[in-house]
This record gives structure tokens, sequence and C-alpha cells, in this order.
């Protein structure tokens, strides 16, 4: 945020989540929100971080439990189908690895510095447990 | 509208908590969050029952203290709506954090204040402590002297206070018991006429405003918190004052009753005078007209507005005072008194060669009697007479022992 004297910004300790006006929150994704640069949804918090979800699409039976479960709203569905993890705001909590119901799991943690193709190319295989 | 309209009197007897609640049932007020205390009680408790009659379309917010009350007050006043309380001395003092916090996100809300003494030791009845207490919170301070006064004040206080070029919450004093229980005739506006002086309420930056989102009480570190305190002391030494006189003129034209920043009786002549506030002021008045029947040439000078300090005012209203005695009714406690301070900052830079005073009285409900007034004035006119101040600058009017006096 530029440096502006204190005549320059709105009164009372107040920030704008979006510039302008906006109609239908609910209806519009959040990539198709005019976010200000006061909204935190426009700060990457990225570095959080020390371990990182991978995502494997061909396991995943887009149950949303990821979805539900997420406490930063970083899981990124659209028409009920999972599509990926919103990098800029997950802090690598693991909860959506834990609430997978997949075997193997579509979602499994691995550090940050970890090579995404290299992980999905060696993905565990499906546990076969005996009954 | 979904409420009833309610017929008054011309002329209605009301004790000044009973003129506040008349006051907000008339502005509609749309939240009221409260917590009892006394002497301010029957304010709150007299809107809550106008709502539960029918006499009002608000919301009434029963809390678990008076921190909780003006978070309450807030909250709503974020969410984009008229609010109001009332409070009194220790419930005072628990709102300080949130008066502050009222102030910097500039929500626009009323605040009656029944002035009483703050603990220990424990006491109900009137001084100025708690009035005292707030006047660093960045709140425009209004002081009532009369019933009549709470009742013109609070519609003064809702029309400047949610004015967008203001946007700051406003108190309305008076004093506990001698103004909050004392019942007097009150001058009444009709419904109509009440509520069309101060208007619809116009929401700004409100949290109900779906299509515009805001976030209110953020968070400044040393990056920004200056300008923002800047801000808010700019407005209110720079915007408020006009909007009051705006108000007190549009008010007169209204009611035929006409305040002022600082009210002066028979000062344009006076060689001494006293300066203090609430219902002192109209004592003082009484000994000032038997002191001139004496010869000596008395002057009072009430202040009204006390936040923002209408600082070139009273140095106009004291400029040909020979002899001026501040009157404060809170212990300094380790100073000389807010007003005696006030008044000399007023007058320093000035060609006044006016000999000043300061006298603390009257703390926890201790009388002012009118003898204690005449004595105060003969003591001015010596100081007159002897070209300089015969007396410690701060003495101690009405408290048993030993005469009191230091500085």
């Amino acid at each position: 945020m530029a440096n502006k004297g204190w005549d320059e910004f709105e009164i009372g300790a107040m920030l704008r989540t979006f510039n302008g006006k906006i109609d239908d929150i609910a209806g519009t994704h959040q990539e198709n929100r005019a976010y200000s640069e006061n909204s935190s949804f426009v700060a990457s918090v990225a570095d959080w971080r020390i371990n990182k979800p991978v995502f494997n699409k061909d396991f995943c039976i887009d149950c949303q439990f990821c979805w539900i479960y997420c406490p930063d709203v970083s899981i990124i569905s659209r028409d009920k189908k999972m599509i990926g993890v919103d990098m800029d705001h997950c802090k690598g909590c693991g909860i959506c690895v834990e609430v997978c119901p997949t075997n193997p799991k579509s979602l499994l943690m691995f550090s940050e510095k970890a090579d995404e193709e290299t992980e999905l190319a060696a993905w565990p295989a499906k546990n076969e447990e005996k009954k | 509208m979904a409420f009833d309209k309610m017929e008054l009197q011309k002329i209605e007897v009301w004790d000044g908590n009973r003129a506040a609640a008349q006051a907000l049932r008339q502005s509609q007020v749309d939240v009221v969050a409260a917590y009892p205390i006394t002497p301010s009680t029957p304010i709150v408790e007299g809107y809550a029952k106008f709502l539960a009659d029918g006499y009002i379309e608000g919301e009434y917010v029963m809390v678990e203290s008076e921190h909780a009350a003006m978070s309450g007050c807030v909250g709503a006043a974020a969410a984009g709506g008229r609010v109001a309380t009332a409070t009194s001395s220790q419930g005072f003092a628990l709102m300080v954090e949130v008066l502050y916090q009222a102030s910097g996100m500039r929500l626009p809300i009323v605040l009656n204040v029944a002035n009483r003494a703050l603990a220990a030791p424990l006491n109900v009845n009137g001084d100025h402590s708690d009035m005292y207490l707030g006047r660093d919170s960045g709140w425009i301070q209004l002081d009532a002297y009369c019933p009549q006064d709470v009742y013109d004040l609070n519609f003064i206080a809702f029309k400047v206070s949610e004015d967008h070029d203001v946007r700051l919450p406003c108190m309305v004093h008076q004093d506990g018991f001698m103004t909050s229980h004392t019942a007097q005739g009150v001058h009444t506006l009709t419904d109509d006429e009440a509520y069309g002086f101060i208007g619809e309420y116009k929401p700004m930056n409100d949290m109900l405003d779906f299509e515009h989102p805001v976030t209110h009480g953020v968070q400044t570190e040393e990056d920004w918190h200056f300008e923002h305190k800047a801000r808010q002391h700019n407005d209110l030494m720079t915007k408020v004052i006009p909007k009051i006189q705006a108000a007190f003129d549009d008010f007169e034209k209204l009611s035929g009753r006409k305040y002022n920043m600082v009210e002066s009786y028979d000062m344009s002549d006076a060689d001494v005078c006293v300066v203090c506030m609430g219902t002192s002021v109209e004592t003082a008045r009484e000994v000032a007209t038997e002191m001139r029947a004496k010869g000596i040439k008395a002057g009072v000078v009430g202040i009204r507005v006390i936040r923002p300090i209408p600082f070139f005012e009273i140095a106009e209203a004291l400029k040909g005072a020979k002899a001026i005695a501040a009157l404060d009714r809170s212990s300094p406690n380790g100073a000389a008194g807010m007003l005696f301070n006030e008044i000399a900052g007023c007058l320093f830079n000035t060609d006044t060669k006016a000999l000043l005073s300061g006298y603390v009285y009257g703390l926890g409900g201790r009388d002012l009697t009118k003898a204690h007034l005449v004595s105060l004035f003969t003591e001015l006119q010596k100081n007159v007479d002897a070209g300089k101040v015969t007396t410690p600058l701060q003495q101690f009017i009405g408290v048993r022992g030993p005469k009191l006096s230091f500085l």
C-alpha cells in the first residue's frame, strides 16, 4: 500500500474487501471477484508452509471431504469436482489428507521442496489389507 | 412506521433521565445495548419501556457489563443503525476501553452520562469524575445543566454525531441526581418536530451494505496508527465546532432555545467570574446576580462543549474579566484542575492580565451552596483590588477539617 498522508484515506479503522461494488458474492468465483489490495485474499501465506499436500486426480472420487474440512478454504472445487489446492493460502496442516477416504489417498503430504511430478510418479499403490 | 406516536404536553414535568429517555424515543434509536447503573438506569429503562409499549421500532440488548454494552453499541453502529446507551461512574470506567474503539472507528453513538463520583470510597452521588475520565477518548462531550438541556442536547448530539463530515460519537452529560432525578418543567417538541430535526439515519460504511463489504476495527502499527489518530484529532479540531454551531442555530429556529459552545451570563461588564459546569452554573448565576446588588460585578461562564474544547470561544468569553475562578468537580489527584489548566491554556497567549485561581468542590455529591459562592466571589474581588492572586492557586471548597490549599 502506498504511504498515504493522514488526509488521504477513508475515516474509521475500516478496510474494503473489494474494489467498487460487488453484486453477487456467493455466485461469483474467487478468481472473478475484484478483491482490493486490503483483502487478505490477495496476500500469499505460502511461506508459512513446511509440508505441502499433493493432489493425485487419478484416485479422487470427488467426495468433497477435503473441501468441507479445509480450515482455510484452500481446496479449489468447481461444480463439485476437485480441481486442486490453492497454494497461496494452504498452510500445510494436512487435514485434507487425513479426511481423504480413497485407497490409496488422493492427497498426500510431502516436503515443501518435493517435486510434484516425481511424487505423482511414485504414488503408493492400493493397500490390500487382509480381512 | 410500525410504532405509535406519543402526545406530549407543551411542558412536561421530567427529570433528566426521563428527558433523555424521551429524546431517545423521539430519535427512534434502532439499538440500545445497556447495563444498568445508578443514577443513569432510568434512561435505558425508559427506552426499554417505550419499546415494549410499541412507541419505538428498535432493539434493546441486555448485556452482562458496561464493557459489553458499549461493545454492543459499536457492533450495532458498525452494522449501520442509530445507536445510544447510558451509564455512570464505575460503568463509565468499565466502558472506557471501548469508548476509544467507538471514536477510532468513527461510529456515531450517543452516550448519556449521569455524572457520578468514582470509587473508592464507593459513592453513588454526582460529581464530574467520570466526565473528566472521558475527555481524551475522542468523543464529543456536551454538558447539560438541567433536564431541559438534557432533552435538547440529545437531539444536537444525534445530529452532529451522525453527520458524514463528523462521524464521531457524542456524550451528553448531566449531573447525577441533581439533574438526573430532579423533575423540572421541560418544553417538548412533537415527535415529528424532533425526528424531523435529526432526520433519517444515513448509514456510512455499514456492514449491512452487502454490495460494499467492509472490515471494521482493523489493526495498524507504527506504519498507520499515527495517521488515523491525526485524522481523528483533525476532524475534532476543525469540523465538529462548526457543525455544533449549525445544529445550535437550527435548533434555535425550531424551538426558540439558544445554546452556545460557551454560555456567558452577565459577562459583558464582569470584573470577577466563575467558570464551571453542570448544575453549579445555575447556582453561580443566582449568586452572581445577588453579588451585583452588593456592588461586585460578577459573571458566570458555563462550558457547554467540553470536547472539542472551544478554545477561542473561552478566551473570548473571558477577555474582559479581571479575576477568574475555575471550578473543578473532580479531584485532580496531583495536578491543577482540568478547567484551571484548560483556561490557562486558552488565555496564555492573549492580552489578558486576568488573575486565575482554581477551586475543587462538590466531590461525591457534596453541595456547593450559595454561601460558598458568595465567599468565592468576594475572594475574587479581593484579588482584583490587590492586583494579584491573594490566595493559593488551588483551594478546596466545602471539605471538613483544616483549610486545604495548594500551589
